[in-house]
């Protein structure tokens, strides 16, 4: 190598860099590993930042509220504007915490609906470093007894499941992503296909015969019979159907807000599971509104306390 | 190695810019870093590439073919590591990209923001064409090549990568 002219040098590390990383994906290819120990240094690394960042992101919308409210006020004379100050400050801070206690107390509400089904709240920290994929991180991991392959939900619907689970964070695989799906079927006639993702915000129905009766606006739950998710979970509602080559091209609107997830509930088994059959614990969406934009998160422990001190696990 | 000199004295007078003691690595981290961040709370900035525009960037300053590729293969594969993919997706597509943009930087002026902007949507391309390419023959996960949130993305990231290369300039060392 020293005898060669730099730009050679250069060229022949390009070569023996690319080729090792080949190798790399070779072997993780072979091994069906996903190079874990490496995964685990780097998310271990980034996910105290995220957690601080998500916690510093809290502060600031609330202060930036703060400031506009004060702002506003600041036209008014002397004493109004001090009396009506504290007031839109006292509403705000009342209106955040409603908007988090509602969005709490959702969560609460299902888990305890659902009290035979061992489930851990959990709050997101971060997304996929790959833009084209739709992979989500939560403050929750295998110290919270999160394993790969638990189906992740919100009380609007299903949401995904555990890819990996690190000792305090996880990688959740939205099912808006390419390489996801659960098995669901039509709620009213009870044909079942899997729905997977195509990466973007709709899902896709993927093997309903041409023959068949869909309607758009039908529901969308889960089947049960990916193993994954209990029966009967919204999945989403059927936006478009056309007739394709063999089967239907159906579309469906998720019925979780999955391009903004803030807290999400970790059902804590692989086993099949069934869920109560009670029709208020499965909002339709469109009674269910989800949690609004830009509403201020909860303080940094509130969703993991939700989770721990109602959690029926084991 | 402290100061800006010519790369080729008496042919091109293109310079190789040096950066303040940390500013690659903090630079680099917090691209990763904001990768994963950002699209939690601004759903739309998915469509970024942040470590991307962070290894052209080094790749145009530096001109040093190995310290670019080197860039690409650590930002590639810690973006793999915090994303589904396996290790060295983004990290033969991300060394491919710091080798061209260093060689290319050695070669062309890339000041101007125009050349810039250029540079940045043809390595965006280029990129996407390594991972798909990839994808599809060692991984067998077919992706098309060529979809309308691709090209949104491509200028989106090109246009972006102009300022982030403006306030990246601020830290050479004069």
């Amino acid at each position: 190598m020293a005898g060669l002219p730099s730009r050679h040098r250069s060229l022949f590390l390009l070569i023996g860099v690319v080729l090792l990383q080949v190798l790399l994906l070779a072997v993780q290819i072979k091994q069906d590993s996903q190079g874990r120990l490496i995964r685990v240094w780097t998310v271990s690394a980034v996910s105290p930042v995220e957690r601080s960042g998500a916690w510093g992101v809290g502060k600031i919308r609330d202060a930036w509220r703060h400031y506009f409210a004060l702002s506003d006020t600041a036209r008014q004379n002397e004493q109004l504007r001090r009396e009506n100050g504290e007031l839109k400050l006292e509403i705000m801070q009342l209106q955040g915490k409603s908007a988090e206690a509602d969005r709490l107390a959702a969560l609460l509400k299902f888990k305890e609906k659902q009290n035979k089904v061992p489930m851990v709240a959990a709050r997101v920290i971060g997304s996929s470093a790959d833009p084209n994929s739709n992979v989500i991180y939560i403050d929750q991991g295998q110290r919270d007894g999160i394993r790969k392959n638990m189906g992740v939900i919100t009380p609007e619907g299903v949401v995904g499941k555990v890819m990996e689970s690190f000792r305090d964070t996880s990688q959740v695989l939205v099912l808006t992503d390419r390489d996801s799906g659960v098995g669901a079927m039509i709620a009213d006639s009870r044909i079942q296909s899997p729905v997977g993702g195509t990466g973007e915000p709709l899902l896709n129905m993927k093997y309903v015969g041409n023959d068949d009766e869909v309607a758009v606006g039908s529901r969308v739950v889960t089947s049960g019979m990916d193993r994954i998710f209990p029966k009967d979970l919204p999945v989403g509602v059927i936006t478009q159907v056309k007739p394709g080559g063999q089967y239907k091209q159906i579309r469906v609107k998720p019925s979780a807000n999955l391009e903004k997830l803030e807290e999400v509930i970790v059902l804590l088994t692989t086993d099949p599971l069934v869920l109560k059959q009670e029709p208020a614990a499965l909002p339709d969406s469109s009674a269910k509104p989800v949690p609004p934009a830009g509403t201020s998160l909860p303080p940094p422990n509130a969703a993991a306390n939700a989770g721990r001190t109602s959690d029926t696990r084991p | 190695m402290n100061e800006t000199y010519d790369l080729r004295a008496g042919e091109s007078h293109i310079e190789v810019h040096k950066f303040h003691g940390g500013t690659i690595l903090l630079s680099l981290l917090i691209a990763v870093i904001l990768q994963s961040f950002l699209p939690v709370y601004v759903s739309k900035a998915g469509i970024l590439d942040l470590p991307l525009l962070v290894t052209v960037y080094f790749g145009l300053s530096r001109r040093n073919p190995s310290t670019g590729l080197l860039l690409g293969t650590i930002i590639g594969l810690l973006q793999d590591s915090l994303s589904k993919t396996p290790l060295g997706l983004f990290g033969i597509a991300k060394t491919i990209i710091g080798y061209l943009a260093s060689s290319i930087g050695a070669r062309l002026d890339t000041e101007h923001p125009l050349a810039r902007f250029a540079l940045t949507a043809a390595f965006f391309a280029l990129h996407q064409g390594i991972v798909i390419l990839i994808q599809k023959l060692l991984l067998a996960q077919p992706q098309p090549w060529f979809t309308m949130r691709l090209l949104v993305a491509c200028i989106v990231n090109a246009t972006l990568g102009v300022f982030i290369y403006y306030l990246l300039d601020r830290l050479r060392k004069s």
